[in-house]
């Protein structure tokens, strides 16, 4: 065997027989190797290759991740494809599931299955834009607390713990009641609720790394605290908040759910899963079974889907922590 | 113990000043203003002028907080037009049935979750382990009222056993305990999951301690070494997260006193949101979130008295 390796740029061409592949016993129980010419030493996991190979050990993530592309594909893509009757029509009324029909028609004449997809892009986009919105604004509030620190970091936080000790359903409920709900309105509501709890993690996981090592070095080198917070433990927080929101994904499905039942959500002919689902209870002593178990069902499964999935990024976040 | 539980009481007093404060914010960022949303957009610029004035509303705004805390301190948290009467009265009416909804439900959850969760990391990753912790993700899942629809078909169209809806709730004591049923099972079920959750890895963690095998060395049998030691090791944290998680639980109460029709706060606030009565929504509001922040303090009496690592620090 005398095969040269393609030499890449800036390093030395090795034939094979002079390297040695050496299996590296892992935490992560990962089938990892190294290289070695006896000097140096090549890895080859890249620490974002190594996170996919732990996330892949969880099956059910990578399952759920699969749902949750399908249902985003079935919402946005869906309505292109399959072309239903949206227009209210006092014709079709409660019509039970039948070829024209898959799952039957609403209370108003529309078609459920299309109407699904409809109400599933106003779902999943309050779900994705809370999670977004809250994340970031809780991660910048969290971080100039802590940089300021002090005084005006108290203040800070004993304002998120008043915030967060206001039920959060009561305080939705009332700010939606000041205003005429709208997607983007509704979307700021939840996530005037939902930034508090990242905020405080935020604050807590950014003081216990401000006792590590590498903090301590580069305020050493005169770093300001402001390099420090931002350069050096901004970065280091990132896991964990990911985590934090990929389950903020599901409290806002729930939380726009909620309001959907409470009659506080988008108006007709917009629609959410929530919203479908309460007026199936409406008519659930009329037996109109398929105006009720859809939307409640796909509900779950965003849920749950999304739950899992941040279980199984908690389990990469934490087997890196624990490397380190 | 004494200076831990004065810390929580100076907190506790901090953080209520703090939303007594957010909620007189919120009271002047109504549109139109108070006056406006007591007596409605067509009211004549006299009647406006004159209630402003009574209600002290034409002061500079610190001092309005002021007569406006020193009036809620006293119990008066204005007056609902829409319901012609007090909301303090109101709050005297609906309030003790959420508290008796919300403790039940509470109670009844930590019943379940407490002994499932020990079970459940004892039995770590074996079959019933996932069973349970399905389960509990499936309930977590669920949007509570969606809860609250199986639960009444399972348990009042199927088994006709209780009745779905508590709008008489309060008429009898005979009755009343059947309206309940629905209700509480429904927000207990939806709860659950917060608390087996913490008390399974709770107890997980505090299996790999060290004590834990030294009780086992001493020839203390598993029962023992379950009950002494790892389940009270364990159940302080779950008392931490009933403080935390008593916002969720009303929170979910307000949903479920609409499905069920249960002549609760929730069900009271629900009505004048859509009432735009706000007189109510935030007497409701700052009511609701003292009685949260009441808990939370109690639950750290309770931890305090739990754990005897606190109390002396």
């Amino acid at each position: 065997m005398s095969e040269t390796l393609p030499p890449a740029a800036g390093t030395t061409a090795y034939r094979v027989d002079e390297l040695e592949v050496v299996p590296v016993g892992d935490p992560a129980g990962i089938d990892s190797f190294q290289v070695t010419d006896g000097g140096d030493v090549y890895r080859n996991t890249s620490p974002l290759r190594e996170a996919f190979a732990i996330f892949a050990e969880n099956k059910l993530a990578v399952a759920s991740v699969v749902v949750l592309v399908l249902l985003v594909a079935f919402s946005f893509l869906g309505p292109l494809v399959y072309h239903s009757a949206q227009a209210s029509s006092i014709i079709r009324q409660n019509q039970p599931p039948s070829g024209s029909f898959p799952l039957g028609t609403t209370p108003n004449g529309r078609d459920v299955l299309g109407r699904l997809m409809i109400g599933g892009q106003s779902t999943l986009e309050v779900g994705f834009a809370v999670a977004v919105f809250a994340t970031v604004f809780g991660l910048v509030y969290g971080l100039v607390a802590g940089y300021f620190g002090g005084i005006v970091d108290s203040v800070l936080m004993r304002i998120v713990d008043a915030l967060l000790s206001i039920p959060y359903l009561f305080f939705v409920v009332l700010l939606a009641s000041l205003v005429i709900p709208n997607l983007l309105l509704i979307i700021g509501v939840i996530t005037a609720v939902s930034w508090l709890s990242t905020a405080r993690l935020v604050r807590g996981e950014a003081l216990s790394l401000r006792t590590l090592d590498y903090v301590h070095a580069s305020e050493g080198f005169g770093a300001r605290r402001w390099w420090v917070q931002f350069r050096h433990i901004a970065p280091n927080l990132l896991g964990v908040v990911i985590v934090n929101g990929t389950l903020k994904v599901a409290d806002a499905v729930l939380i726009f759910a909620a309001i959907g039942y409470l009659g506080m959500s988008v108006p007709p002919p917009a629609t959410s899963w929530g919203v479908m689902l309460s007026s199936g209870i409406t008519n659930l002593f009329d037996g109109y079974w398929w105006q009720l178990w859809p939307p409640g069902a796909l509900i779950v499964i965003t849920v749950l889907c999304v739950a899992v999935l941040g279980d199984g990024l908690r389990d990469v976040v934490e087997r890196r922590l624990q490397k380190r | 113990m004494t200076g831990y539980i004065l810390r929580r009481l100076v907190q506790s007093v901090v953080v209520t000043v703090l939303v007594s404060i957010i909620v007189f914010i919120l009271l002047h960022t109504l549109p139109g203003g108070l006056v406006r949303a007591q007596l409605g957009p067509r009211a004549s610029r006299l009647a406006v002028h004159d209630l402003a004035v009574q209600e002290g509303l034409t002061k500079p705004l610190p001092a309005q907080y002021l007569i406006w805390a020193w009036h809620a301190l006293q119990g008066n948290l204005g007056f609902s037009y829409k319901e012609n009467q007090s909301v303090a009265s109101l709050l005297g009416e609906y309030l003790p049935r959420t508290m008796l909804l919300v403790g039940a439900a509470i109670l009844l959850a930590v019943a379940v979750a407490v002994p499932m969760g020990l079970w459940q990391g004892m039995r770590r990753n074996r079959w019933d382990d996932h069973v349970m912790t399905g389960t509990m993700m499936a309930l977590y899942s669920m949007p509570s009222f969606f809860l609250g629809i199986i639960l009444i078909v399972l348990l009042n169209l199927d088994l006709h056993a209780f009745p779905s809806t508590a709008v008489n709730y309060g008429g009898s004591p005979g009755t009343d305990v059947a309206d309940l049923v629905l209700p509480v099972l429904t927000l207990c079920l939806g709860n659950v999951t917060y608390f087996s959750r913490y008390m399974r890895s709770a107890t997980i963690d505090n299996l790999l301690e060290n004590y834990v095998r030294t009780a086992y060395a001493k020839g203390a049998s598993s029962q023992r070494v379950l009950i002494k030691h790892v389940f009270r090791n364990s159940i302080t944290s779950t008392v931490t997260m009933l403080g935390l998680t008593l916002p969720y639980v009303i929170s979910g109460s307000l949903v479920i006193e609409a499905l069920f029709d249960f002549p609760g706060v929730g069900l009271l606030f629900w009505n004048a949101a859509q009432a735009r009565d706000y007189p109510i929504l935030l007497g409701v509001i700052l009511v609701v979130t003292l009685a949260t922040i009441l808990g939370n303090f109690l639950a750290d009496l309770a931890y305090a008295v739990i754990d005897p690592r606190v109390r002396y620090t």
